[in-house]
């Protein structure tokens, strides 16, 4: 239990460090495939703090309320997930945390936020599907839903079972990170044509929250890519760290090598693909299994 | 040690430019000047934004749209007006609509001139505009103290 605690508490302090160096060097990547130098790795850091600096101008003072509820209910999630407890309880968690994304975005009355609202929905209604599929997955190849369970229960990694819901796992990541062609809502990069969508109305330390948050549920994703090759074995953590650096690189390539879709293919190819993908690995397992 | 300096988003504004000074500011995004590697971000959205870079004159027509664009960005917040339309009003200075240079309506930090500013004066002035940002977020701290 002190080692799931430690763990858990780690998540907290680390996350935000780990995933904002990740997305440092996303940007120099991204820089150097598109023939530039790119800033410092150390960049999201900067701007992170400058938002934090800035002044805080608000249309609705309940907007604070509910970017502090969305935080909380990310950081819950992830202590929930590398605390080893219920997936299906993270994936729900989740998805509270973005309920209060939606309410903040909304409480305000710009017609920008109101439009990145809709395509935050349908991106919400895009990746549901397949992360509570994972969920579903998870148990039928272990028998649980309990993280630490998943990862003592058997000496395999549970991609051998489940490499369907992998394809589909990552084909949602698209759009969980923000990443052409899905950037929807709110893209990853400043310049967008609908301003910046749900967070358009955040200003200063309120869009320095959502960064934070985001790179709190980026861990948590990433730790969800983990988790399909950690096994008993200590040594499959090496797996697993490998696993999520290639699927890292994976996003970066897509999105610096496609063009933006509108929300109806997304929609279409988000739930193709966890159909076909996921559904055909359900109905295997069902069988071998079952 | 503050490092805000070191995090500049420009909301890039065209008033009434003949668009010469935009693809120069364009220019600047590109491989060729790359101003992402100070940090910079073209963002299209003023709550977002640290400096505000503004081309072409002031018509009676985006006079207002200018102003609220300004009062929308939270401080510490820094104007820079591109081209020399934007400096003074330029070659449409004495047209009936125009009513001069940026700092008509709002006030102006930084004064690149050039017809068109060139993608290196547009860095140098980014540049210094970067320097003021920090300058002013410094005062803003003091004054808060």
């Amino acid at each position: 239990m002190t080692e799931r605690i430690i763990i858990a508490v780690l998540y907290v302090i680390l996350a935000p460090f780990v995933i904002g160096l990740l997305d440092g060097f996303d940007r120099k990547i991204s820089a150097r495939m598109q023939g530039r130098r790119g800033p410092s790795v150390l960049q999201p850091f900067f701007d992170l703090k400058k938002l934090f600096e800035k002044e805080f101008l608000t249309a609705n003072k309940s907007q604070l309320f509910m970017i502090r509820s969305y935080l909380v209910f990310i950081v819950l999630s992830g202590i929930l997930f590398f605390g080893g407890f219920d997936i299906l309880l993270v994936v729900f968690s989740l998805s509270t945390a973005a309920m209060f994304l939606i309410l903040a975005s909304t409480s305000t009355h710009s017609p920008y936020s109101a439009q990145g609202t809709h395509r935050e929905l349908v991106q919400i209604m895009s990746c549901e599907p397949m992360e509570l599929l994972v969920a579903v997955g998870f148990y039928l190849a272990t028998k649980t839903f309990n993280v630490n369970e998943i990862i003592a229960g058997s000496a395999i990694s549970n991609i051998v079972y489940l490499p369907g819901f992998f394809v589909g796992f990552v084909f949602i990541l698209t759009i969980k990170f923000r990443k052409s062609p899905f950037d929807i809502a709110t893209s990853h990069h400043a310049h967008q044509e609908v301003i910046k969508g749900v967070t358009s109305e955040m200003v200063g330390k309120e869009y320095g929250m959502v960064t934070l948050a985001e790179w709190y549920e980026n861990a948590i994703l990433l730790g969800i890519v983990g988790l399909f090759f950690l096994n008993s074995n200590p040594v499959s953590i090496v797996g697993a760290i490998i696993a999520i650096l290639v699927v890292w690189f994976l996003e970066i390539l897509i999105d610096n090598t496609s063009a933006r879709v509108k929300w109806q293919l997304m929609l279409k190819l988000a739930w193709g693909v966890t159909i076909i993908a996921a559904g055909m690995n359900l109905f295997l397992l069902e069988i071998i299994m079952g | 040690m503050s490092t805000i300096h070191k995090s500049p988003w420009l909301l890039h504004y065209d008033g009434s430019s003949c668009n010469g000074c935009d693809i120069e500011v364009l220019a600047c995004t590109t491989p060729v000047y790359d101003v992402e590697r100070f940090g910079v971000i073209n963002t299209g959205n003023p709550m977002h934004a640290d400096i505000f870079l503004i081309t072409g004159g002031i018509n009676s027509q985006n006079e207002s749209v200018v102003k609220q664009i300004y009062e929308q960005m939270p401080q510490p917040k820094v104007v820079i007006a591109v081209g020399t339309c934007a400096c003074t009003g330029g070659i449409f200075k004495e047209c009936y609509n125009i009513k001069g240079g940026a700092d008509t309506v709002i006030p102006v930090d930084i004064y690149v001139p050039g017809c068109a500013a060139r993608p290196e004066s547009i860095i140098d002035g980014v540049v210094k505009g970067v320097a003021l940002f920090k300058e002013k977020a410094e005062a803003l701290k003091a004054a808060e103290k």
